[in-house]
């Protein structure tokens, strides 16, 4: 039972070269699931939450295949066994 | 915070030792950085590039005090967000700050949406280097731009709430250093004005007495200007010259009374200003047509240059197309080098680099089809 995440190209040199990790603790929620990410990478979570802990704006975060923004944002519940899953959004110029 | 490894930029081929007097043009653009290489007599150009690419650069420094040789660049993932990167063998890699090392502290409700300025401290300081961010807040760093903090004083200024973001976004874009006091200091803001610190940051009092707000009811308010960019020469520092959104400006006396001196221009509205390296009586700027229309008037890439001051100002068209050019070029895109005579360069919004190496007397290309660029910074190798 874990709740992995996993990471896109741009974020593994901030995890050491990891594409996947898996979180070493319980969690609860989403916001909880960063927290635990952050105690081992926080570089990753400072590119994907802002200095007021909001999701960047052309970032998207996955639970499962469900976007968070659909759902209850940083507060969506996590099963026992999910993969959050950090994307950059469809956006450039 | 972390160390911050290097790691390769781009993969570049090998490229020639940097020799003193060599110069480089730093050119920041929407779409990455790139160098732009030559020797003293600066009739051939090599490109290096692009670093960082997809990344918007707003900001890009020399730093070549106490003898480093330093880059400075704060590219910006429309992503990830922006973070400071230095390199001290010219480009060929960068620090990887693992922690995005502009931050606002805890209790700001602020968050960097991009940083659009990085200016090396007073020589007397080798270590200090400042950044301007938006939202419009001033950050030092005393390790030479490897980590940062905010100036408090003007992050909790009462002003804070009744400025507000102008085309560009609410940035501090503009800090002019006292090279004599350290605690002397003057930034810009869109939209705030001119503000000064005497006391080394702690304090600071709006300094626009005398320039125009035009999108105002009330044109001459104590702030809320949209002043666009400022210089003066290190040899005579309390002389500013300021180009505002609408208006052309000198101050005798640090910012406390501003006189208009477009004198001869064909339009007050700009955004680019340049200080001469050597005379302190020499600025250069490119006046736009309007701010509804923000290209150069008549369709003409005009740069203009006053030699007295302000009381006059002279187009300098010689190699400058004079037909058809809509061309912009925004607020930090044009340089000089210390070289003499000096070099002068400046980049459009359309991908145009072009350089004088006689002091705007006449001009060629440098490159084309480059990404809309951001910024320029000229320096010689120390």
């Amino acid at each position: 039972m874990a709740v992995t995440v996993e990471l896109p190209r741009a974020l593994q040199p901030y995890a050491r070269g990891q594409t996947v990790v898996v979180l070493d603790r319980p969690v609860a929620t989403v916001e909880d699931a960063l927290g635990a990410l952050e105690d081992h990478w926080p570089g990753v979570v400072d590119r994907v939450l802002t200095e007021q802990r909001v999701v960047r704006q052309h970032v998207n975060l996955f639970v499962d295949e469900e976007n968070i923004r659909h759902l209850e944002g940083l507060q969506t519940r996590l099963p026992s066994r999910c993969t959050i899953t950090i994307l950059a959004a469809v956006s450039g110029g | 915070m972390s160390p911050t490894p290097r790691r390769a930029a781009a993969a570049k081929k090998r490229s020639k030792p940097k020799a003193p007097g060599d110069v480089v043009i730093l050119v920041g653009t929407l779409k990455g950085a790139f160098l732009f290489w030559s020797d003293k007599k600066r009739r051939k150009w090599k490109m290096e590039g692009p670093l960082f690419p997809g990344e918007q650069v707003y900001a890009m420094a020399y730093d070549g005090r106490e003898g480093r040789n330093r880059l400075l660049a704060a590219p910006r993932s429309m992503h990830w967000s922006a973070a400071v990167r230095t390199s001290d063998d010219f480009g060929k890699t960068w620090s990887a700050p693992d922690r995005q090392n502009v931050r606002f502290p805890e209790g700001s409700d602020l968050s960097l949406a991009q940083i659009w300025q990085l200016t090396p401290g007073p020589a007397s300081e080798p270590d200090l280097v400042y950044c301007g961010v938006e939202p419009a807040a001033l950050f030092e760093s005393r390790d030479g731009g490897e980590s940062w903090n905010v100036v408090r004083g003007l992050l909790d200024h009462e002003h804070r709430k009744q400025w507000h973001p102008g085309g560009g976004g609410l940035c501090l874009h503009t800090i002019v250093c006292d090279p004599s006091d350290r605690r002397r200091m003057l930034v810009a803001i869109s939209t705030g004005g001119v503000y000064r610190t005497s006391d080394g940051g702690k304090t600071w009092r709006p300094r626009n007495v005398g320039v125009r707000a035009q999108f105002l009811p009330n044109k001459y308010p104590e702030f809320g200007q949209c002043v666009h960019k400022v210089v003066h020469h290190p040899a005579r520092p309390e002389r500013l010259f300021l180009q505002n959104h609408w208006g052309l400006y000198r101050s005798d006396d640090w910012g406390d009374n501003w006189t208009d001196v477009a004198n001869g221009v064909p339009s007050d509205f700009g955004f680019a200003m340049q200080m001469h390296p050597h005379d302190e009586d020499t600025v250069y700027i490119v006046p736009l047509q309007s701010d509804e229309f923000r290209c150069v008037p008549e369709a003409k890439l005009r740069v203009y240059r006053t030699k007295d001051g302000g009381d006059s100002w002279k187009p300098l068209a010689k190699g400058l197309p004079q037909k058809d050019a809509f061309e912009t070029i925004l607020r930090d895109a044009m340089s000089a080098d210390a070289m003499d005579p000096a070099g002068v360069y400046f980049g459009t919004r359309s991908g145009k680099l072009y350089a004088s190496a006689n002091e705007g007397g006449s001009w060629a290309a440098v490159a084309e089809g480059l990404p809309p660029i951001v910024s320029v910074v000229a320096a010689a190798v120390a």
